[in-house]
């Protein structure tokens, strides 16, 4: 019985061939956006955090407010006077840097280059990481007086040096002239896709009165001896902090110390966000897909329902005409889904590659995919025939 | 003519459409017995019930009351299956509007009834060729219905019909939807299989000239049995 119905469903397929191929695309279609939504965002979350946690695990962060990013303007920025409190008080900690943000264009000669300016004292490249590939950082003096010196990011070098040699020209920022001391070695994007070579870094001084024109520092980063505890180092930290900026018993905290691992979660967090988004509209597509399915099935209910009544006017069983339809939905979904993840895989390796994220294969949502497309091409295939074929066969045979 | 038990019995059957104040009687109560090799018209005006007689007849429907013995076993007791089983092996269908898969070929038409009953593939195609080929469509079985005419496509019903060499043959205006020449073809065609292969005929139809092939005609009106004659000149 089964071989035999399944060579009813199989004539069944051919003879609807533009039925079942619509039905089909409507399931690969949804099936791929699925996947291959869902594989780019968990690569971009596991590249941000791969990066992050290339950051070492010495680093903590200092942020005013509760939030890291957007929604920490409300809360009172830090001091430069915070900086030497650390300093003072909190034996681990290695390298203090506050810093500051804001962007300028930089012009030389005739080129010029919009970028990100950091303002922060010589520990800001011990504790980033960065090395420098010529010239020199901040002597003490430039770093107290404010001098308009800077330290330039490969991408600004050339951008605005092309292969040149820029240690010692002069670069106009806004509306003051500043001398190159010194040049980064690269390194690469940031964890959010960001070039971290598109910087100049300055004196705190510099930037706050020049460029900001606060006093204010926006984070600081600190890093911490080796073999000292993390955990104790924040503690420090928060309890410092707090008396600093007269936060009562009672109140919360209004700054955050979060250590790499936290960076990392909170910015995965962001990427865990958008991939959820992502695999929602996705599954829009998914359920937009289904719609188009029932909508096909729909419209072919009366030919179908009296193609039932044909088969049962000549002796099907009920279970056999049943067992067709169930056949039939299920080969074209899963062949839609089949088609759909080989789909999705290809796209995903190559867009991955393209984005410069990891490929990673989630046999969840593959499989998750797969059997939603399946019930969708289960559901709308069998259900209506289920109630056709539970008709007297001359009611089927007359349906209009 | 076997004195014991006829084909087919009727007794009291009755069907009522609908519940309540839009109820409508079709079938008063019919008596009605068939014996085997018989070649029946039904005959009658339009809404008497011949219809809804024959679809009683062939299973496709259940009567509100009555009884109704087929080879002396009461159809109205059977399960939905087992009146499944009964079309696939003892009953033959041809209706007036053809009911043939669309997009599908006349060879597949007529292979469909084997296909429940399970034959190897082999023999459904050389049975279904055969049967083709009796109905005179040898060369044509690889078309749909659309590239048929109407005759022939209802040869393809009538050959679906057979090809499971069933005991009765139920015929609902199979040439209402034919012109006269083409008509008579198909009567003949029907008549072959009545003298020759014993099946017993059972055939609704509006025209006179049709009712001369069978052998005994029945006239229906208003959901009850009026006349019941024997033609004297049988073809
Ligand atoms: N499914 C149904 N629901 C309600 N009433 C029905 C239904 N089928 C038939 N009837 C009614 O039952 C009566 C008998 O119908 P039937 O189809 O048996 O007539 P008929 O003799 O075959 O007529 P015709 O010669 O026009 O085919 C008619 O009055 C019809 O309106
Ligand atoms: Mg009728």
């Amino acid at each position: 019985m089964l071989w035999n119905t399944l060579l009813l469903a199989l004539r069944a397929i051919r003879r609807n061939l533009m039925r079942s191929f619509l039905t089909t695309l409507g399931i690969v279609i949804g099936v791929a956006a699925v996947i291959t939504m869902v594989t780019l965002g968990n690569g971009a979350t596991q590249s941000v955090s791969d990066r992050i946690s290339s950051m070492g695990s010495n680093l903590l962060m200092l942020v005013p407010g509760q939030r890291f990013g957007p929604g920490s303007e409300g809360a009172a920025k830090f001091k430069t006077a915070d900086v030497e409190a650390i300093r003072g008080q909190i034996g681990a900690a290695k390298h203090v840097a506050p810093v500051i943000n804001a962007s300028a264009t930089a012009v030389y000669q005739a080129e010029n280059w919009s970028t990100s300016i950091s303002g922060s004292n010589d520990d800001y490249f011990e504790a980033g990481g960065w090395e420098l590939a010529s010239g020199r950082v901040f002597t003490e003096s430039e770093q107290r007086s404010g001098r308009a010196v800077c330290v330039l990011g490969e991408t600004v070098r050339e951008k605005l040096f092309g292969r040149q040699n820029p240690v010692g020209a002069d670069v106009r920022i806004k509306q003051f002239s500043c001398e190159v001391i010194g040049l980064l070695k690269s390194k690469g994007q940031s964890a959010m896709g960001t070039d971290q070579d598109d910087t100049i870094v300055m004196p705190l001084r510099t930037v706050q009165r020049r460029l900001a024109g606060s006093q204010d520092v926006g984070r600081l980063m600190i890093s911490v001896h080796d073999g000292a505890s993390i955990d104790a180092v924040k503690e420090q930290l928060t309890l410092l902090m707090r008396e600093r900026r007269n936060i009562g018993e009672s109140e919360d905290d209004d700054f955050q110390v979060m250590d790499t691992r936290q960076i990392a979660e909170t910015l995965t967090g962001t990427t865990k966000i958008l991939t959820m988004l992502l695999g929602a509209v996705a599954a829009v597509s998914l359920l937009v897909g289904g719609i188009g399915i029932m909508n096909i099935m729909l419209v072919s209910v009366t030919e179908r329902t009296r193609e039932i009544g044909i088969r049962l006017s000549i002796g099907a069983l009920e279970r056999e005409v049943l067992l067709q339809f169930l056949i039939e939905a299920v080969v074209l979904s899963s062949l839609g889904g089949f088609v759909g993840i080989v789909l999705a895989t290809a796209a995903s390796i190559f867009l991955a590659a393209l984005m410069g994220i990891p490929y990673l294969f989630d046999p969840g949502i593959n499989l998750l995919a797969f059997l939603f497309s399946a019930a969708i091409g289960v559901i709308f295939g069998y259900f209506p025939a289920r109630r056709a074929a539970s008709l007297n066969p001359i009611d089927a045979l007359r349906h209009e | 003519m076997s004195a014991s038990e006829p084909l087919i019995r009727l007794k009291g059957i009755t069907k009522t459409y609908g519940i309540g104040q839009a109820a409508f009687q079709a079938l008063k109560g019919i008596d009605l017995a068939i014996e085997s090799g018989e070649f029946v018209a039904i005959m009658g005006h339009s809404g008497s019930g011949k219809s809804t007689t024959m679809n009683i007849l062939g299973c496709l429907d259940t009567p509100t009351g009555g009884s109704y013995e087929f080879q002396g076993v009461h159809v109205e007791r059977l399960s939905r299956n087992q009146r499944a089983l009964l079309r696939r092996y003892f009953l033959g269908f041809v209706f007036q509007g053809f009911n043939l898969l669309a997009r599908t070929t006349a060879l597949e038409n007529v292979e469909l009834p084997l296909i429940y009953r399970g034959d190897p593939a082999a023999e459904r195609h050389a049975a279904a060729r055969a049967a083709l080929e009796h109905v005179g469509l040898q060369g044509w079985e690889h078309h749909t219905p659309a590239e048929l005419s109407g005759g022939q496509q209802q040869r393809v019903a009538i050959a679906r019909a057979m090809v499971s060499r069933p005991k009765v043959l139920l015929a609902d205006e199979p040439t209402g939807n034919l012109d006269t020449r083409t008509s008579e073809e198909i009567m003949d065609l029907i008549g072959t299989f009545n003298r020759e292969h014993g099946i017993t005929v059972l055939m609704v139809t509006h025209e006179p000239e049709m009712a001369q092939y069978a052998s005994r005609v029945i006239n229906f009106v208003d959901g009850r049995v009026e006349k019941d004659q024997r033609n004297r000149g049988e073809i």
